[in-house]
């Protein structure tokens, strides 16, 4: 197990190696290059100024180096500064990465919270209506545009009924915890959507496999309720692919919170990496698409390491031959 | 054992169909109403429906349903092209990773575990910020919209591939153990050659599936990064970019939000449904685990 958790880690870590290699290789063909944006506000400026100021911020090294420069100070904690918001980008980490926690882990409950009684009364009756029903539904979850379903939510409850703001994260007045909380119904049920959909889908054909296996008679023949044989019987094996399904979904909710933070004016990561790419802020971008990618990678191990606790039959090795 | 696949499926080609034939015939529709796609009136922004214009108008005095009709063509070519692209790189690795098995299989997995984990969204708008330029084309060059949409179809297929080729590679497994790949082996074919004369066509139906699952995905995609202002760029309408403007309008033209809209999610329910379909009809396994497969590309 512990032998697997390592490998795991080293996995992780060399996945993000490479991405932080490959986009620090990218960063140099974003447009608006440091020294141009210097060069624009001098018009008197030399080209053997321009050497000099190249030389000064190293950027007259090999790209290599320069990507070793920068991974060793990164990995001393010194992300660099933002261009755009005139701050250590560490220092704008830690001030929105709690948003997006927060958004996503609303939203993972959410989406649990619909999907598994949705999942229970579709299985119970397999191409009934019922799960005919929460079947489409589960389509047009999955297939919804998720900033078209802010559209849409936006104007059905903020223009048109007028309940709840359309973005933000407090009134103008700076309300309380009511109003806090109302600006997070929107983002949360739009980055909610996608999963409830996928989350529902799995479960009710895990649900139904379970239903059909040989405990569920057993427990059935016990003279048990049905509601008892499923909720305390069939769903809580039918739960364990779910907590995989977790963590790989982990990345789509990440992309969902870009979308959702940016149409609806919330300050977390998504909204800033977005921010920063079309601000010409690309070591920012850089950090947050890292960042982004190491708690995504984080949470499919995790999840995976729950399925392990959660299932004792499940043993992990480290030979990928699987 | 035939499942009864209800009308879903014929409902899904009939509007697929109807969107692909809408599309092309925009510039016939065009003509028929005698107007111009492309004409700004700004004395005519924002108005309502009318006989004139059967959908109203845009932010510029545009007419919205022209406007649909030939981001249609353009959203839908992007999301077939990308599809196909995505598809063909995911087949090309699935099928060395399934047959030649071993270390070339572990890493070509690892690979595509690995680009199905990362959040692909804010990766694609990383990737999407690069300056052609720099990478040796001329300015012109880059700004052209044919490079534009051949730089869209390169990046949604960057992030594509690995559905289909966690598919592909399953199917080239058990085939690969199968009587008639060992028969073409043992009279002394190369292995290339038993891979896509002998293996290749007979993962002909989990490649059909992927792919037309992968088209919806690239359509969600296609639409959030023009939506974002980094894949097709307006004049040139997509059912992505149309929305765009549309945020700040809300207030004043709800509508303009609707219908693009509208057409993303019903070509992308459509390919679902139909994709969805498929799998059951093709891989009578798949009914017992049927909820795989579709995922959100968002």
């Amino acid at each position: 197990m512990l032998r697997y958790l390592v490998f795991r880690l080293l996995q992780a870590l060399v996945v993000l190696l490479l991405l932080s290699a490959a986009t620090y290789g990218l960063l140099g063909l974003m447009p608006g290059d440091p020294i141009d944006l210097m060069v624009g506000a001098d018009p008197r400026i030399t080209s053997a100024d321009i050497a000099r100021l190249k030389a000064l911020q190293g950027l007259d090294l090999p790209l290599w180096e320069r990507y070793l420069n920068w991974l060793t100070a990164a990995l001393q904690g010194d992300l660099g500064y933002s261009r755009l918001y005139t701050q250590p980008v560490l220092d704008i980490v830690a001030e929105r990465m709690p948003r997006t926690l927060l958004l996503i882990g609303l939203a993972l409950i959410l989406a649990l919270a619909v999907a598994i009684p949705a999942a229970v009364v579709a299985a119970r009756n397999p191409g009934g209506a019922v799960d005919r029903g929460v079947n489409l539904l589960c389509f047009v979850g999955i297939s919804v545009p998720a900033f078209w379903l802010a559209l849409i939510l936006i104007i059905l409850f903020a223009v048109v009924l007028g309940w709840l703001p359309a973005g933000g994260t407090v009134g103008a007045q700076g309300g309380g915890v009511a109003d806090r909380a109302a600006h997070l119904v929107l983002p949360v049920a739009t980055l909610a959507a996608a999963s409830v959909a996928a989350y529902t889908r799995h479960l009710r054909a895990a649900l139904i496999e379970a239903l059909g296996e040989d405990y569920v008679r057993t427990a059935r023949a016990k003279g048990l309720s049905e509601r008892v044989v499923t909720t305390r019987h069939a769903l809580r094996n039918a739960l364990l692919p779910v907590v995989t399904l977790l963590g790989l979904d982990l990345g789509s909710l990440v992309s969902g919170a870009l979308v959702t933070e940016t149409m609806f004016a919330q300050p977390g990561m998504g909204k800033t990496i977005y921010d920063a790419v079309m601000g010409n802020d690309y070591n920012l971008a850089l950090v947050g698409l890292l960042v982004a990618a190491a708690a995504t990678l984080l949470g499919n191990l995790g999840a995976d390491l729950a399925y392990a606790r959660l299932d004792p039959r499940i043993v992990y090795r480290t030979d990928p031959a699987t | 054992m035939i499942r009864r696949l209800g009308p879903g499926p014929a409902l899904a080609a009939a509007a697929l169909l109807i969107l692909v034939l809408a599309a092309i015939a925009a510039p016939l529709v065009e003509l028929a109403m005698g107007l111009d796609a492309e004409a700004v009136d700004l004395f005519g922004r924002l108005q309502p429906p009318s006989a004139e214009h059967p959908l109203g108008t845009d932010e510029l005095g545009r007419d919205l349903l022209l406007r649909l009709l030939y981001g249609g063509r353009v959203s839908l070519t992007v999301g077939v092209v990308a599809a196909l692209a995505a598809s063909s790189i995911g087949t090309a690795v699935g099928l060395a990773a399934g047959y030649l098995g071993g270390r070339a299989d572990a890493l070509l997995m690892r690979l595509a575990d690995g680009v199905i984990a990362l959040p692909l969204l804010p990766l694609l708008i990383v990737l999407a910020a690069v300056d052609l330029t720099k990478l040796g084309l001329s300015p012109e060059a880059a700004g052209s919209q044919t490079v534009l949409l051949a730089r869209l179809v390169v990046l949604v297929a960057l992030v594509g591939w690995p559905t289909t080729a966690r598919l592909v590679r399953a199917a080239t497994l058990s085939l690969r153990q199968r009587e008639f790949v060992a028969a073409a082996r043992a009279l002394g074919f190369s292995p290339l050659r038993v891979a896509v004369r002998h293996v290749l066509p007979n993962a002909a139906a989990p490649i059909l599936v992927a792919t037309t699952l992968a088209v919806g995905n690239v359509v969600l995609f296609e639409s959030v990064l023009s939506f974002l202002g980094l894949g097709i760029r307006p004049p040139t309408p997509s059912w992505g970019n149309m929305l765009t403007g549309a945020q700040e309008l809300i207030w004043e033209s709800p509508r303009l939000a609707v219908w693009p809209g509208m057409l993303i999610f019903a070509t992308v329910v459509s390919v679902n449904l139909l994709g969805d379909a498929l799998r059951d009809a093709l891989d009578p396994r798949s009914r017992r685990r049927s909820a795989g497969g579709a995922q959100s590309g968002q």
